[in-house]
């Protein structure tokens, strides 16, 4: 069990079908290192990794350990040869407790007869002790916060012997204290092992790592000292352009109030209140930023607005009609345009083609249907005009909506929404998992309508996004409103702590 | 006093093969792949079971031996077809809930025809006897409904200790249960999480079998062809009302049992009673009871029923 202090990928090249994920590759970790590797989706990050890992085989290229040449025919073989991945989506067993978890790759702990779990308990103290994270060996998965998982996945990788550790987006769903704490604990950590640390968050990996690799298309575009760059250069090299994301400079508006939701009380599907006496108005022509992190209500809200769920007690007052327990159909009538959180399930039918998605809220109107049959040619025409003028990437109106990708699907969906004129925008996380070119498209399409004296509400855990587009920023913490914000008076800091659910008198 | 002692006494050997169909099921389940076809499996189990007591058997000392002989082969080929299944639904992931009906349909009408071919008409054996426990039989009212069964039905219920140690106590029962959670959390740490199904699929098809042998040769000493009479959905349906745990399921097992020796007390004391509706009675009471039973999503396996595909990703 002796260090790794190196970790050499040497041309790697792999093919899928089709497309070059990876083309000639050369990548050096040298020990206490911690290297960024960042690209925009589809870059090859994934791909890469996954070879690293023993998932994939590369067609060229070999890997170096301590100057040694290694082939990882599976996941079993990287492990053993001290690599380690926490991947993005946290691999852990939500019904098991997280001492179970960890037994289940601690093959040490193995007889066939019993399983040793007090054993697997030893070394999982051993490990928090030596790094300092602390875990609680008893408790369920489904118990423990996002954070918190996140340290069962460290201990875990650890425990089973990572001398080398992959870190896949690690801080996506953190909250910015979290996110904090992190990158402390991997700094010191850096002192015992080296770190391949995958982000799209440009400022932790100006804070933490030391060295850079840029990748695009497959191909590396930068490899270097992270402090030779600033954050701007950095997403031009990911991107290909300059990426500017749009900010709403704009004086606040003074409108009317459109959206005015009024006590309300919606219980989860588990059956608890996950809003409890929520109060909200937004104005037209105003955008206010719903921040806090996901699971305090807002997918409860985003559903009660729209239809989907029931309203227990409140009111959601829509132009002065109250808006609560109406039907979807009626509730979209009144003009509501909703992006939906899951883009692929509830905001597109995936089997139906591009064109079909694009009326999919007007099937019933004259301008596409004539006594109940479709006017293929004014869909058509439609979907035509739609693509261009919302930069659909797509080979023609025909093809299958769910085989687009993530930022074309979301323009789908805005095309849509926006097209129907809707007098009210509620946008849930617009640009989740979306790279630069498409979040930067969606903000300005957003900031025209605000322009055009529509009301949003923007649901979002990305603190960059709130702070650049909103007017007015509101602070959600367990289906309450904690504090609403000026723009002015709003910072990330400020939101942080806010969205661990510390009132602004306990921060002073 | 002596009614109730009765319906007792017979509603646990009642309980037998349910119990040990829906233990086998329940470790399929914890893999994540339901196997509906287990009633097939029975009625191959039923067959075999006593194909072997009956064209070697007949009586004598040797009996005993050809009678664990039936039993094994029961489990042996129950075990086969478990994963002959596996094959379908883990290898070539084949809709599960297709894939077991088939399963059914081939298992039953295999049975029939074979049963046709090689025995004919209604012929008995002699079976497993019951082997009262000495002294504890002998105590009133609890020995016999306790300790006056045949072996099977002991095993039966040492069963269920024995299947929740290996699930919650053993390295294979954690596999089992993390490949039918989170097979994606399982494979990244190394875990073959097919081989676990079908290692799981072929302990719940040797059950199956099991539960099949134990109705002809221990309960109607006969074989025919409708001798399984939906036992096998009722075990998939107890896996759900045990939310897959040993001792709920024998819970649900005895539940439906005692009803169904209850019904029959009904027809036998002369009970001015529909017998149509004493016949349904326990039936009801599996569909009210499920209708009624909240499902705990967070401990059973959510990923049940979806085939795992590595590449696949959402």
């Amino acid at each position: 069990m002796h260090k790794i202090t190196s970790l050499r990928m040497e041309h790697i090249t792999k093919r899928f079908p089709g497309t070059l994920a990876c083309d000639d590759i050369t990548l050096s970790v040298g020990e206490g290192e911690i290297l960024a590797l960042v690209g925009e989706n589809g870059a090859g990050k994934t791909t890469l990794m996954n070879i690293l890992m023993g998932l994939y085989q590369s067609d060229e290229g070999r890997i170096l350990i301590n100057g040694e040449e290694v082939r990882f025919k599976s996941p079993n073989d990287a492990f053993s040869a001290g690599l380690g991945m926490v991947h993005q989506q946290y691999m852990l067993v939500s019904n098991m407790t997280v001492t179970e978890n960890i037994a289940l790759g601690y093959k040490a702990a193995w007889s066939a007869l019993k399983l040793d779990l007090a054993k697997v308990r030893a070394r999982i103290v051993e490990i928090s002790d030596k790094y300092g994270l602390a875990v609680d060996p008893d408790a369920y998965i489904w118990q423990l916060s996002v954070g918190e998982q996140q340290r069962v996945e460290l201990v875990k990788t650890l425990c089973l012997g990572a001398r080398f550790l992959i870190l896949d987006e690690p801080t996506s769903a953190l909250t910015p204290q979290e996110t904090d704490e992190l990158i402390v604990l991997l700094k010191r950590m850096k002192r015992e092992l080296s770190i391949i640390f995958i982000s799209h968050k440009l400022q932790e990996v100006k804070n933490l790592c030391d060295n850079l690799l840029i990748l695009r298309h497959g191909a590396v575009v930068y490899e270097g000292k992270t402090a030779d760059h600033s954050m701007a250069d950095i997403a031009a090299l990911m991107t290909g352009h300059e990426v500017e994301l749009p900010v709403n400079e704009e004086e606040a508006c003074s409108g009317a109030v459109v959206l005015d939701i009024r006590d309300l009380d919606v219980k989860s599907d588990r059956g608890f209140l996950a809003l409890d006496g929520f109060n909200l108005a937004v104005r037209c022509g105003e955008i206010v930023g719903l921040a806090g992190v996901s699971g305090n209500g807002q997918r409860e809200l985003a559903e009660a607005i729209n239809g989907l769920r029931r309203v227990e007690r409140g009111q959601i007052l829509f132009y002065g009609e109250d808006l609560a327990n109406k039907s979807p159909h009626h509730i979209i009538d009144s003009g509501m345009g909703y992006i939906p959180e899951e883009r692929n399930t509830e905001g597109i039918v995936p089997s139906f083609s591009l064109k079909e998605n694009l009326i999919l809220k007007d099937t019933e109107r004259e301008e596409f249907s004539n006594h109940h049959f479709l006017k293929n040619k004014a869909i058509e025409e439609n979907a035509t005009e739609l693509r261009v003028k919302f930069d659909i990437r797509s080979p023609n109106t025909s093809v299958a909506a769910g085989s687009l990708s993530g930022g074309n699907i979301q323009k789908v969906i805005l095309a849509r929404e926006i097209s129907r004129k809707p007098k009210f925008l509620l946008a849930v996380y617009p640009i989740r998992g979306l790279d630069l070119g498409a979040a930067e498209f969606i903000h300005k399409q957003l900031l025209e309508k605000r322009r055009e004296g529509v009301g949003i509400l923007l649901i979002s855990e990305e603190l960059d996004e709130i702070l650049d587009l909103s007017d007015r920023v509101a602070v959600i913490f367990k289906g309450k409103i904690q504090q609403i914000l000026d723009r002015k008076d709003a910072n990330r800091r400020k939101l942080g702590i806010l969205m661990a659910g510390v009132g602004d008198d306990q921060a002073l | 006093m002596n009614t109730a002692v009765n319906i007792l006494s017979l509603g646990i050997p009642f309980s037998v093969a349910l119990l040990i169909a829906s233990l086998g099921e329940m470790f399929n389940q914890r893999s994540g792949v339901f196997n509906l076809g287990c009633e097939g499996i029975m009625a191959m189990g039923a067959f075999l079971g006593m194909l072997v007591p009956y064209s070697v058997g007949h009586g004598g000392p040797t009996a005993e031996i050809y009678n664990v002989l039936g039993l094994l082969l029961a489990m042996g080929v129950g075990a086969l077809f478990g994963t002959l299944f596996g094959l379908v639904v883990v290898t070539f992931r084949a809709p599960e809930g297709i894939a077991g009906i088939g399963l059914q349909m081939f298992g039953v009408g295999v049975a029939g025809t074979l049963f046709r071919h090689f025995i004919g008409g209604t012929q008995s054996v002699i079976g497993i006897d019951r082997t009262p426990i000495p002294l504890l039989s002998a105590i009133p009212i609890i020995g016999p409904i306790f300790f006056s069964h045949n072996v099977v039905v002991y095993l039966a219920f040492l069963f269920v200790p024995l299947s929740w140690y290996i699930l919650f106590k053993t390295p294979w029962g954690l596999r089992v249960r993390a490949v039918g959670t989170n097979p994606r959390a399982a494979d990244s740490i190394g875990i073959n999480v097919n081989r676990v199904r079908y290692q799981a699929l072929a302990v719940g098809g040797a059950l199956a079998g099991l539960a099949g042998a134990y109705l002809s040769l221990c309960q109607a000493k006969m074989f025919s062809d409708g001798i399984i009479a939906g036992r096998g959905f009722i075990a998939v349906a107890l896996v759900y009302f045990g939310h897959w745990h040993p001792v709920k399921i024998m819970g649900g097992a005895l539940l439906f049992s005692l009803a169904q020796s209850l019904q029959l007390a009904i027809q036998g004391q002369g009970i001015a009673f529909p017998y149509e509706f004493a016949v349904m009675l326990p039936y009801v009471l599996v569909i009210v009871v499920l209708a009624f039973s909240r499902e705990s999503q967070l401990l059973g396996p959510s990923a049940l029923g979806k085939p795992f595909n590595r590449e696949k990703r959402i």
